[in-house]
């Protein structure tokens, strides 16, 4: 008896295998990569992205997926041909734009929103509400011994920094060191460093003594727990914010966003395109949507301009 | 009246014929042995796909920096390889998980084995396998949300959002099980005999359990640690979510640390491109922790061999 | 006349007639049974807290949607439903690779191999050591050869074969335990009856050590379907909108709670607990039919 049972088990098993490949072909999905978009990169960006493949997907629209490994990351995938649009919270670097071209891999770069890049602290630290480019650099620069908030300014208490931040792989990162430290890259290492901001937020958020930087629609996400600080670029302490990542007053945090959409897939795959022209049509409404900094009307079509450009 | 008849036919040969060679039986016997063979071929790959990228960043990386170095930031600016801070997290996880598992662990089985009435055994010991069944992602996330608040909140202990206490709590007590069940197997190898006599010469339950049952069982007790402990070693959700992702050295457990297997999980997230710094970082330490597990698994097995008792 | 007592070695058995020293013994014990009690109370009443409070945290979110639901940005309206499917398909590949080359592995450590062999020693040896690696170096292997050695890319196929890897050593152990359990007047009768070797396996050893086998492999499949590191490793993706596929991206459910839970907002985090109830519905479920099978099917030999 039992050994029919544990045959009928067996069966009923390897039935179930055989469905889910049956149903692979005539699902709205077909795994075939035919319809599939595969997008990957900065976790930045990821929500953006998601946030449009939901919306294009109520609207008719076909599946993406949508991996968040880093803009560094989601790059090398790209440019190995393994990805149809990578997304990046940083312009392409040289050496990626040199893999890409080595591999064949020929591109369009559209900017998609605009992300005031912001340094957070938990809703319960009260001394801190504006720090300096400077003093920026001096707690976040390679080599930094600073390890508590009275080093950073003397009114501050003695409370120990606690930093958290994005790892080496995060466009933010780049971005980052590159406009605080001067150098892309050039960091002190003894931080919590995370590829995936939700982890930044959970660790400053639970921690006194707690900073970090991160992508902002995360900041106007967890609003009841973290803090921003203002940063001074240097003509005074500007707030992140929509109004100040647009009009270019909250510098020198403010960043483009970037989707890079490969040419080939564009052309070979009809839903690339249509996903990528739905997204520019309703860039704003997306953004919003998913807490960033839209771009305006006039951005938006220099961007549909650039599409159209290169698939003509 | 008839004697056994001397005269009964025999073969005319003294040997059995020659054996009908049934190739039916030949296939079958190939068949197992390659469906054997294919566990050693997992442990070949193992190797193999450890051993090629280690060695090849150890041409990069010199093993004397890598061993002994005690800044861990591979993926940085200015690269660091010294894998001690993330051994140190490993053993602090591994240590307080070990104190938390052992004694309870023993407490356990002595329970079961000497206390407990058949009924109540039959039907505890299933729960405590329930208990070994939990998944370790919601081990994890039992860390995170409740055990790390109960802690700063109930006990006043002044933990950091990602520490290694709560991880080690949660892990030790995900081990009690692997601890009791093989120590309770163990101890109810102890002949009666050994037992009864204790009794008979006047001992109470307490003496008897803990100088004739468990010196008996040693072994087997010995053994069960060092399996609870190299699974401590080798585990990865609750660390990764849990404990945090700072490798530094330090041995107060209310501080973030990062273990091996948490740089492992955190980095090399499938989409790592192959020949990269990150990929055979990933290689170097997998190797590593492989190493130390087998190491004490080898040492497992040795020291039942050497310590058990034999009973006649 | 003197006579030579023997210097006997009082042991710390107490003097019969002491009667504080029976109390102070008595107590002791007490003492001691409690102590075995607490530990008890901890192992047990840390799994009641937890599954009291995953419940009661998920419970807001448990509903159908969790069920049918694809995943979303928005926590409200977020389900499910692909990392479900997948984790039942790997379950189903799980099951469909580990079964047949577990059994075949022991039955021929325990019927076939001859023990005087260095190779098989080997073997026996190697499965141990198997058992011991850590899920996450197995991701490592699958990461090399199966994603990318093989080629065959982050699919459901690849994190079906890798837990197989995982779980094989617990079926081959189980089953061995299964066939060892049966004894060997079976076997022998069936000989002298002039049954082959195989015969004698297939159609007397199998059939009686089946129930130990079918445990040990819901046991191993129920491990595996809780598994997430090695999957994290070869790349279950974040977000996947859409039932999964045999040579499809996919993401299983712990994968799906993983990401739950990084995120800070407390949405998640209830999602996240609605998903680890689930996954322990799955999961216990099959551990409970593995113990009523035990115990049903067990064999007075």
């Amino acid at each position: 008896m039992t050994i029919r049972a544990l045959l009928t088990l067996l069966s009923c098993c390897a039935a179930l295998t055989l469905t889910a490949v049956g149903c692979g072909g005539d699902d709205e999905s077909s795994g075939d990569g035919g319809s599939l978009i595969s997008t990957d990169g900065s976790s930045t960006v990821g929500p953006f992205t998601t946030r449009a493949a939901e919306d294009w997907k109520s609207d008719g629209g076909g599946d993406v997926t949508v991996g968040i490994s880093g803009t560094g990351g989601g790059f090398e995938r790209f440019c190995a041909g393994e990805t149809d649009i990578s997304n990046a919270s940083r312009q392409i670097d040289e050496e990626e734009v040199a893999l890409c071209e080595e591999a064949g891999v020929e591109y369009v770069e559209l900017q998609v929103a605009t992300d005031a890049l912001t340094n957070v602290v938990p809703t319960s630290n009260e001394w801190a509400t504006c720090l300096t480019v400077e003093q920026l650099s001096a707690i976040w620069g390679p080599g930094s011994k600073v390890s508590s908030w009275n080093q950073v300014d003397p009114s501050f208490p003695d409370t120990p920094l606690k930093l958290y931040g994005p790892g080496t792989d995060s466009g933010t990162f780049d971005y980052f060191t590159d406009v605080i430290n001067g150098e892309e890259g050039a960091s002190r290492t003894d931080f919590s460093a995370s590829e995936d901001d939700n982890v930044i937020v959970q660790g400053v958020s639970g921690s006194e003594g707690g900073l970090g930087y991160l992508g902002f629609s995360y900041f106007e996400e967890n609003q009841d727990t973290l803090k921003a600080l203002e940063v001074d670029g240097g003509s005074g302490c500007v707030a992140p914010s929509v109004a100040a990542a647009q009009d270019g007053t909250y510098t020198p945090l403010a960043r483009p966003l970037f989707m890079y959409v490969k040419l080939s897939s564009l052309t070979d795959n009809e839903s690339v395109s249509d996903f990528v022209s739905y997204t520019l049509e309703n860039a704003e409404a997306i953004a919003t949507e998913a807490q960033f900094v839209p771009l305006n009307a006039d951005q938006i079509a220099e961007q549909q301009q650039k599409l159209e450009g290169a698939t003509s | 009246m008839t004697t056994a008849d001397a005269t009964v036919a025999r073969p005319a040969a003294t040997t059995l014929p020659r054996k009908k060679v049934r190739w039916g039986e030949q296939v079958v016997h190939l068949v197992l042995f390659v469906a054997a063979a294919i566990s050693v071929l997992t442990t070949v790959g193992i190797v193999v796909s450890l051993v090629l990228p280690a060695l090849d960043f150890f041409r990069e990386v010199s093993p004397v920096d890598f061993f002994t170095g005690t800044t861990w930031a591979p993926l940085f600016l200015d690269a660091q390889f010294g894998v001690v801070p993330l051994v140190v997290g490993t053993f602090v996880i591994s240590f307080w998980s070990a104190l938390v598992a052992f004694p309870l662990g023993i407490g356990v089985a002595i329970y079961l084995s000497e206390y407990a009435a058949p009924r109540a055994t039959a039907f505890l010991k299933p729960i405590l396998e329930i208990l070994a069944a939990i998944p370790t992602v919601v081990l994890g996330y039992f860390a995170l949300t409740f055990v790390t608040p109960f802690l700063r909140d109930q006990l006043n202990v002044q933990v950091e959002i990602f520490n290694a206490l709560s991880a080690s709590l949660v892990l030790g007590i995900m081990l009690i099980p692997t601890v009791a069940t093989l120590s309770e197997d163990a101890m109810a190898a102890v002949p009666r005999d050994l037992r009864d006599g204790g009794y008979a010469l006047g001992a109470d339950k307490l003496q008897v359990s803990t100088r004739i049952v468990v010196p008996a069982a040693v072994s087997g007790i010995i053994a069960a640690f060092v399996l609870a402990f190299s699974r401590a070693v080798g585990e990865t959700m609750i660390v990764l979510i849990a404990a945090g992702q700072l490798a530094q050295i330090t041995f107060d457990p209310r501080e973030t640390i990062e273990t091996i297997t948490a740089f492992i999980g955190a980095t090399g997230n499938g989409d790592v491109p192959t020949g990269s710094t990150e990929y055979k970082t990933i290689f170097a330490v997998g190797l590593t922790l492989f190493v130390m597990t087998l190491v004490m698994n080898l040492i497992s097995i040795r020291l039942v061999r050497k310590y058990r008792e034999v009973y006649e | 006349m003197t006579v030579i007592e023997p210097h006997v070695e009082r042991d710390h058995v107490p003097a019969p007639d002491d009667a504080t020293t029976r109390q102070g013994r008595a107590w002791k014990n007490r003492l001691f049974k409690l102590a075995m009690l607490f530990c008890m109370f901890v192992a047990f009443g840390t799994l009641a807290v937890l599954l009291v409070d995953t419940l009661v945290t998920g419970w807001p979110a448990l509903s159908s949607q969790l069920l049918t639901g694809l995943p979303s940005t928005v926590a409200g309206e977020a389900g499910a439903r692909p990392a479900i499917l997948a984790t039942l398909y790997l379950g189903a590949l799980v099951l469909l690779f580990s079964v047949p080359i577990g059994v075949l592995t022991a039955i021929y450590l325990e019927e076939y191999a001859n023990r005087e062999r260095w190779w098989n020693r080997a073997i026996e040896v190697n499965i141990q050591n198997l058992a011991a690696v850590p899920a996450i170096v197995y991701g490592i292997l699958g990461l090399a050869f199966i994603v990318r050695g093989i080629g065959v890319g982050r699919v459901v196929l690849a994190g079906g074969l890798i837990l197989t890897l995982v779980v094989l050593p617990t079926v081959v152990v189980a089953s061995r335990e299964a066939i060892r359990s049966v004894p060997d007047s079976i076997r022998q009768g069936a000989f002298a009856l002039g049954a082959t070797k195989w015969q004698v396996v297939w159609r007397q050893v199998l059939p009686a050590a089946i129930p130990g086998m079918a445990t040990g492999a819901i046991l191993a499949l129920s491990r595996a379907v809780g598994e997430t590191a090695p999957l994290i490793m070869v790349g279950a993706i974040t977000y996947v909108a859409f039932n999964p596929t045999l040579m499809g991206p996919y993401t299983a459910l712990p994968v799906q709670i993983y990401n739950w839970t990084k995120q800070p907002d407390a949405d998640f985090q209830v999602l996240a607990a609605a998903g680890a109830v689930v996954l322990l519905v799955i999961v216990l479920s099959m551990n409970a039919v593995a113990i009523v099978l035990r115990n049903r099917y067990r064999r007075q030999w």
